[in-house]
């Protein structure tokens, strides 16, 4: 195979249209890919990025629209033709099975006798020939991220992927996984591959993209090559009557809050140890004081997630002593697992802060207020306080979260990766409040997978590297060696 | 002459069920009580995310309960409440081994809860041939249980005991606590999604679900005291025609909303006595109202699934030790 010279297209869309109910999701989109090529697929979220991909490999049916695979019209529209095309998606909920070994779930879904020898003889050689290493672990929860993600990009390429579609593939990786996963993305289609990037972050689109295609509200504000544009008229493109904000993929732009190094403590730990089964985190001994932000920087398995667990009181400690205040906003990384319960009402999902100390009567009308008054002051967009939380889109859901939780005064906030698939509106909103709980007196802690966004907020770092935390200047070069364990 | 054979047997199921006023007071609204009582506290359980499948056994401690006191206790309306107290506690006892199962040894409480069924019904088989059996040791039953044990008749020649309306307070009372009270909330919350009743609400799921299961039991407990006070006045084996079973049915037919339990128990005992009548006067099989209720429940769950209701009430795997 040779690189782009042959380029027929892999994937052609023509006239892409989708309506769930009265929403439109696509309104007449048209996509080109070539082969041998990488083509990012920008826009914020809700923009339909995703059900325009979808809609490629078949999950679901457009309403109007051609969709034409490796020159050929894909008719009966079906995930296993397109796959029998050569097409293959990487989704953003990755859909292994948790209990079943690497090589099983390479081989899960396929005809005839299943042979365990042959499947782990078969996860060796693609993973050696795509340059993807996947342990062979017993069961596939026991995989980091990022390893699990290999394997689903295995299992594509395994069924014959020659076009793959990677749907926000960078949202739950460490940085310098991300450049892994991007170098891999780039010789991928320089060995003649083609690939779909669907992500809201426009440096890696610029990165490693040959041509980049923008959506807004279902339409198309922008296609061409990659090299013909820039941040900001991508950003342009992406926000339409919000240009101005987009300039930087952050609001870095905002005051940062003076450290103060003579505000009360708030959070002091000495020699803290947590232990689940080994001790993931040892000896960590640091304080936050009021009004600072502090920034939790590491790569996944550091250790850092249980110490997030323990400062807002969810995992007890092992050993030490962990001085922690009683009014603690939590915001989780997961929202739609631990933050909110999908099928319940907003108010029942307000009502859920502190609901493991509350007796008696609920005061549903007072909580009733309490939401709409927080559906107008955070600005969430919601038809009712009675609307199910899942009917919300993610950036609504993570405000009402973020409202919920930062409502009234509390002295320490803890969040996890509180902006993760949001766009860069509920991102500068999410950042905003962090500032003003710190402004109004709270201690921040703060972990995001997103280190730029780790130093756009945060006046100190604390690095966990392996199970050991230190601080380390708000500097990126700096903090890139200490998460990876380099001096 | 098939039309005829139907309209015959139709007209038994009538007669059998709702026709005549026997069938009504002493028949169907009686069969209904005990499935009220279960079905309200199999509703809790599975609201929880907790599948109490042993309504059965904790009914058949409820009934030895009641009935060993209701020997052994002479006095008063005191007697009647001690008795119903009593099945309730062993009925909540029942329960909690599997609770503590769970807690402490992660076993499911589906199979704990399935497998408790069986010892308490061997349990109640030796009971009554041994240590509680009459004392002319000719059945294998209990003596009667004193006159002042028993819940009132409502009517004199009717069945229809005071235990319906101890069926009505329960099935009320655990709705208004499911949608007023914290209590319920919590239940209703670690039942939809244990995580974030646990990250967000800072509450203690293994304790709120092990108390659904003991609040379950009881409840099931309940309704064997109120099966020997106001109907049977004796323990003996196959005291329960599989009303444990039967409630699991009639909880889920009813979506699991306590007040639903009232009419969807009323249904079933529908049902099974109109098809003890078919059997009786027109030769109809009664496995028809088995047959019948099963349609129901697929029924239901099929539009469920429709309606984008998921009866699965626990979401991932379930945590184990430190989490």
């Amino acid at each position: 195979m040779s690189a782009r010279t042959d380029g027929g297209p892999a994937l052609e869309l023509r006239g892409i249209e989708k309506r769930f109910g009265d929403v439109v999701a696509l309104a007449g989109v048209d996509l080109n890919v070539a082969q041998g090529s990488v083509h990012a697929l920008l826009g914020e979220n809700g923009a339909g990025k995703t059900t325009l991909m979808r809609i490629a490999y078949g999950l679901v049916p457009a309403d109007r629209g051609e969709v034409r695979l490796f020159g050929t019209p894909a008719s009966s529209h079906s995930v296993r033709g397109a796959v029998r095309a050569g097409v293959g998606m990487v989704q953003q909920q990755l859909s292994l099975a948790p209990n079943l070994s690497a090589a099983e779930n390479l081989v899960l879904g396929r005809r005839g006798l299943f042979n365990p020898a042959a499947a782990a003889e078969r996860l060796d050689a693609v993973s050696a020939e795509f340059g993807l290493r996947v342990p062979a672990v017993s069961r596939t929860q026991d995989l980091s991220i990022v390893e699990q993600q290999r394997l689903e990009i295995l299992k594509a390429l395994s069924r014959g992927a020659r076009l793959i579609i990677l749907d926000e593939p960078t949202a739950l990786l460490a940085p310098s996984e991300v450049d892994d996963l991007l170098q891999w993305i780039r010789n991928f289609a320089s060995n003649g591959g083609s690939a779909v990037l669907v992500t809201h972050k426009l440096r890696e689109a610029l990165a490693v993209a040959d041509d980049v295609t923008v959506l807004r509200r279902g339409q198309v504000t922008r296609a061409g090559p990659a090299k013909d544009t820039s941040a900001q008229e991508l950003a342009a493109a992406i926000f339409a009557d919000t240009a101005a904000d987009g300039a930087s993929e952050r609001s870095s732009d905002q005051p940062v809050p003076a450290a103060s190094s003579e505000g009360a403590v708030i959070v002091e730990a000495r020699d803290v140890t947590i232990s689940r089964r080994v001790p993931v985190l040892r000896g960590a001994s640091f304080v936050v004081r009021r009004h600072e932000i502090v920034g939790v920087a590491a790569v996944e398995g550091s250790g850092h997630r249980e110490l997030l667990l323990a400062l807002a009181g969810l995992l007890p400690i092992t050993a030490g002593q962990l001085r922690t205040p009683n009014r603690i906003a939590q915001i989780p990384a997961d929202r739609a697992r631990d933050g909110l319960i999908p099928d319940f009402s907003l108010v029942e999902n307000v009502a859920l802060r502190g609901l493991g100390g509350r007796r008696g009567v609920m005061p549903w009308s007072s909580l009733a207020a309490l939401t709409s008054e927080l559906l107008r002051r955070f600005g969430i967009v919601a038809p009712s306080p009675k609307t199910p939380a899942k009917a919300l889109s993610g950036g609504n859901q993570q405000r009402l979260v973020v409202a919920r939780e930062l409502e009234r005064e509390v002295d320490l906030v803890v969040a996890d990766n509180p902006t993760r698939g949001l766009d860069l509106k509920a991102t500068a909103f999410v950042h905003t409040q962090l500032r003003g709980a710190a402004a109004g007196g709270a201690a921040v802690l703060i972990h995001s997978t997103d280190l730029d966004e780790i130093l756009s907020l945060a006046t100190r770092v604390l690095v966990v590297f392996h199970g050991s935390v230190r601080e380390v200047q708000p500097e990126r070069s700096a903090v890139g060696r200490a998460m990876l364990g380099a001096a | 002459m098939l039309l005829a054979d139907v309209a015959s047997a139709l007209e038994a199921f009538w007669r059998g069920s709702l026709g005549t006023s026997s069938a009504l007071f002493s028949g169907t609204l009686v069969r209904a009580v005990p499935l009220i009582l279960v079905g309200v506290g199999v509703a809790l359980a599975f609201r929880a995310g907790v599948f109490n499948i042993g309504g059965e056994g904790q009914l058949l401690l409820g009934a030895v309960a009641s009935t060993v006191v209701g020997l052994h206790w002479g006095g008063g309306v005191a007697g009647v409440i001690i008795a119903l107290c009593a099945s309730a506690v062993a009925g909540a006892a029942w329960a909690a081994i599997a609770a503590v199962l769970r807690a402490r040894f992660g076993v499911l409480e589906v199979i704990s809860t399935i497998m408790l069924n069986f010892v308490a019904v061997n349990l109640v088989s030796y009971l009554v041939r041994g240590p509680l059996q009459e004392p002319t040791r000719i059945y294998p039953q209990t003596s009667l249980i004193a006159e002042s044990a028993r819940l009132s008749r409502l009517w004199t020649g009717t069945r229809l005991h005071a235990g319906i309306f101890i069926g009505i307070v329960v099935a009320v009372c655990a709705w208004l606590v499911l949608t007023r009270m914290a209590a319920g909330f919590r239940l209703r919350a670690v039942g939809a999604s244990p995580s974030a009743a646990r990250a967000s609400g800072r509450v203690d799921v293994e304790r709120v679900t092990a108390a659904a299961l003991v609040a379950s039991g009881a409840l099931a407990g309940l309704a064997g005291g109120v099966e020997v006070t106001g109907v049977t006045y004796a323990l003996y084996e196959n005291l329960s025609p599989g009303y444990g079973f039967s409630a699991i049915a009639v909880a889920i037919l009813a979506r699991l909303h306590p007040l639903g339990v009232l009419a969807t128990a009323l249904l079933f005992a529908t049902l099974e006595t109109g098809a003890l009548g078919m059997q009786r006067d027109a030769g109809v099989p009664s496995v028809v109202a088995s047959v019948l209720e099963a349609l129901a429940i697929l029924a239901v769950v099929a539009a469920s699934g429709r309606f984008g209701i998921s009866w699965r009430a626990t979401r991932g795997p379930r945590t184990s030790g430190a989490a």
